[in-house]
C-alpha cells in the first residue's frame, strides 16, 4: 500500500499493515535475521574448529600415542606419554597452590574485610586477571628460572597466578548465595566466626568452590604462553621431578611442532590438540552441570 | 579463649592470602621493571618509536610491534564487537529457553578451546584458506584501498592474526553483553512493545542506551584480551619486521615476538628489550581494565533508570 492510501485513513477499512508498518517490521525481521545468523557463525566456528581437531587428531591418536614415548625424531610411531603426565603434574600443583589461596581471599573479602579494604582486593584480583599470560610468563622467568634453569615447579607458579583471581571470583560468587539466615542462627546459637566460616558456610558453599576451580583447571591446562619461557626445555622422558627439571607438557609440545614443518610433527601436534581439547571439553561441561546443580541447592 | 584466637588467625590467614596476591602484583611489574632497566637506559622512551629491531646490531623499537599490535586488535575488535552484541541480543532476548540453553553454553566453549590449539587450526586450516580464497577476492573488489594490498605466498598476515583473535574475542564480547542485556528491566521493553515499538525498535531504542556503557566497557575488556594474546597470533601472523600499509601482509606483535624470540635470546640488551615490550604490554593490560572500571562506575550513576 502506498503512503497516499495510508494518508486518508478509512476508518471502516479492513487492518492491514501501511507501509511504514511493514517497513518497520521488515527492518524488525532483518535484525531478528542478523542477531540468529551471528549466533549461528559462532557456533558453526565453533563445529569447524572442534571437527578439524577431531578429524585430524584421530589419524594420529591410539593406544602408543597415549602411553608410549616419542621416538626419535623422524622415525613414525611414539606418542605424548611424558607430555601427559607432564601437564597433569604442572596443573596438579598449581591447583594445590592456588586452589586454598582463592578461596582464602575470597573468604576475607565476603566474611571478614570492611568495604575500604575489599574495594582494592577486588581490583587487584580483576587486574590480575586482566593480565596477558605472556606477562606473567616473564614475571616467573625473572623470579624462578633466571639464573638458575627452567622447571615445572616454576610452570605451575605461572597457572597458579593464572588460576587464583578466577578460584576467588568464583568462590566469592558462591559465598555469596550461602543465605544470611544461616550465618544468623549460627550467631544466634552463639558460634564464634571461624568457627561458623568453617563449620556452615564453606560447606554450603563447597560444591561451587569445587566446580569454580575445575573451571580454573580446564583454564590452565592450555595455557602456553607463560609455560615456554618456565618449562619448555625438557628431554622427552616421563619425569616427576617438579623442581629439578622442566617437565614436557602438551600445550608447549603443540606450539613447538607447529612452528616446524616436520609433516609427522604436524599429526603429532593434532593428536595432542585433541587430547587437549577432550579434556578440556569433558571438564567444561561437567563442570557446568555441577556448578548448575550447586547453585541450585543453595538458592532454593 | 581458644575461640578467640581462631576468630583472630583465620582472618589473619585470610587477609595474609589477599596481601600475597596484591604483592605479587606489585612484583609483576618490580620484576619486568628490572628485567627492562638495560633497555630502559640505553633506548630510554624512544624506544616506543624506534622502527629497527636488529638483534644483531644492538638496535631495538618497538614501532613496528605496536603498529601490529593496534592494527590486528582493532580489526578484530571492529568484528567482533558487532558479532558479539548479536549474538548476546540473540541469547538474551530472541532465543527460545531451549535454544538459549544449548547455544550459550556451546558460545562459552568457543572461549575455552585454547589459543594454542586456536593457533594450529588458524596457521594449518584458516590461513591456507585466507591466502586461497579471503585475500583474492578482497583484493579483486576493494583493491584500490591499500589496506587490501596483493596476497602473500604463505597466508600468514597481520589480517589471518585479526581473524583469529576475531574468534578468540567474540565468546568474550557475546557472554558478557549477553548477561548485561539480561539485566534490562522486563517492565522497561513491555512498555515500549506497549508503545507499539517492534522488537528492533525495543532494542534500539531502550536496550542498547540503557547499556551502552557496559557494552564500551565489555569491548575495551576485549581490546585488553586481544592486545596481550601471545600464541596464538605468534602461530599466523608471520613474525614480519615492517610497517606495511596492507593488511595482508606479515606482521608482529608485541607479545607475539616476545614469545617467538625470548626462547633463543642472543644478548642481554635483547632480554633486557623483550622485557620492556612486556613492560609496556603490562602498562596496556593495566590501563584497559581500570578504563572498563572506570566505564562502568562512571555511567552506572546515570543508568536511565533505576532497577
Amino acid at each position: 500500500m502506498s503512503t497516499a492510501v495510508a494518508a486518508e485513513f478509512d476508518p471502516t477499512g479492513p487492518l492491514v499493515a501501511s507501509g511504514n508498518l511493514r517497513r518497520r517490521r521488515a527492518v524488525n525481521r532483518f535484525a531478528e535475521a542478523i542477531a540468529t545468523g551471528a549466533a549461528l557463525l559462532a557456533v558453526a566456528v565453533l563445529a569447524i574448529m572442534v571437527g578439524a581437531v577431531a578429524v585430524r587428531g584421530a589419524a594420529a591418536l591410539n593406544l602408543d600415542f597415549l602411553t608410549h614415548a616419542p621416538r626419535v625424531p623422524g622415525e613414525v610411531g611414539g606418542g605424548i606419554a611424558p607430555a601427559i603426565v607432564g601437564t597433569a603434574i604442572i596443573v596438579g600443583v598449581a591447583t594445590l597452590v592456588a586452589m586454598p589461596l582463592g578461596v582464602l581471599v575470597a573468604l576475607y573479602l565476603t566474611e571478614f574485610a570492611p568495604p575500604r579494604v575489599a574495594g582494592p582486593i577486588r581490583l587487584t584480583l580483576d587486574l590480575l586477571n586482566g593480565l596477558p599470560s605472556i606477562v606473567i610468563g616473564l614475571f616467573v622467568f625473572g623470579l624462578l628460572v633466571s639464573g638458575r634453569h627452567q622447571s615445572g615447579f616454576a610452570g605451575a607458579v605461572c597457572l597458579a597466578i593464572i588460576m587464583v583471581p578466577l578460584i576467588a571470583r568464583s568462590s566469592q560468587e558462591m559465598l555469596l548465595l550461602v543465605p544470611r539466615p544461616m550465618r544468623d542462627a549460627a550467631d544466634a546459637l552463639g558460634v564464634r566466626r571461624w568457627r561458623t566460616v568453617l563449620t556452615v558456610v564453606l560447606p554450603a558453599a563447597a560444591g561451587g568452590i569445587v566446580t569454580g576451580t575445575v573451571l580454573a583447571i580446564a583454564r590452565a591446562a592450555g595455557e602456553t604462553a607463560p609455560l615456554i619461557f618456565t618449562t619448555s626445555i625438557f628431554a622427552d622422558k616421563t619425569s616427576f621431578d617438579v623442581f629439578g627439571t622442566a617437565l614436557p607438557n602438551i600445550p608447549t609440545e603443540i606450539y613447538t611442532l607447529s612452528q616446524q614443518d616436520d609433516p609427522t610433527g604436524i599429526t603429532k601436534a593434532w593428536g595432542a590438540a585433541l587430547v587437549l581439547v577432550v579434556f578440556i571439553l569433558l571438564t567444561n561441561i561437567a563442570a557446568r552441570a555441577l556448578l548448575a546443580r550447586s547453585q541450585r541447592r543453595l538458592t532454593q | 579463649m581458644s575461640d578467640r584466637i581462631g576468630d583472630r588467625l583465620l582472618r589473619a590467614v585470610c587477609l595474609a592470602a589477599s596481601l600475597l596476591v596484591a604483592i605479587v602484583l606489585v612484583e609483576i611489574a618490580v620484576q619486568l621493571l628490572t628485567g627492562a632497566l638495560p633497555a630502559i637506559r640505553r633506548f630510554g622512551p624512544g624506544f616506543v618509536t624506534g622502527t629497527h629491531w636488529r638483534p644483531n646490531f644492538d638496535t631495538f623499537g618497538a614501532a613496528t610491534l605496536l603498529f601490529g599490535t593496534l592494527v590486528s586488535s582493532v580489526m578484530a575488535l571492529a568484528l567482533a564487537t558487532p558479532i558479539g552484541i548479536s549474538i548476546g541480543l540473540y541469547l538474551s532476548l530472541l532465543a527460545p529457553r531451549s535454544v538459549r540453553d544449548v547455544v550459550g553454553p556451546l558460545v562459552e566453549m568457543l572461549a575455552a578451546i585454547p589459543s594454542v590449539i586456536v593457533g594450529l587450526w588458524g596457521i594449518l586450516v584458516l590461513a591456507p584458506i585466507v591466502q586461497g580464497h579471503i585475500e583474492p577476492v578482497l583484493h579483486g573488489a576493494l583493491g584500490f584501498l591499500p589496506v587490501f594490498g596483493s596476497p602473500q605466498t604463505t597466508g600468514s598476515s597481520i589480517f589471518t592474526a585479526g581473524l583469529v583473535l576475531t574468534i578468540m574475542v567474540v565468546p568474550i564480547i557475546a557472554s558478557v553483553s549477553r548477561d548485561i542485556f539480561m539485566t534490562v528491566p522486563r517492565d522497561v521493553q513491555d512498555a515500549a512493545a506497549a508503545l507499539g515499538a517492534t522488537r528492533w525498535e525495543t532494542v534500539r531504542g531502550v536496550v542498547l542506551p540503557s547499556t551502552a556503557s557496559g557494552i564500551v566497557a565489555t569491548s575495551v575488556l576485549a581490546l585488553g584480551r586481544a592486545l596481550g594474546e601471545a600464541i596464538a597470533v605468534t602461530q599466523v601472523i608471520g613474525a614480519g619486521n615492517a610497517i606495511h600499509g596492507s593488511l595482508f601482509a606479515t606482521g608482529d606483535t608485541l607479545a607475539s615476538r616476545i614469545a617467538n624470540q625470548f626462547p633463543g635470546v642472543t644478548t642481554e640488551l635483547h632480554k633486557a628489550s623483550l622485557f620492556y615490550l612486556a613492560l609496556i604490554l603490562l602498562v596496556i593490560g593495566l590501563v584497559t581494565n581500570l578504563l572498563a572500571q572506570q566505564i562502568v562506575k562512571r555511567f552506572a550513576q546515570n543508568r536511565s533508570f533505576a532497577v
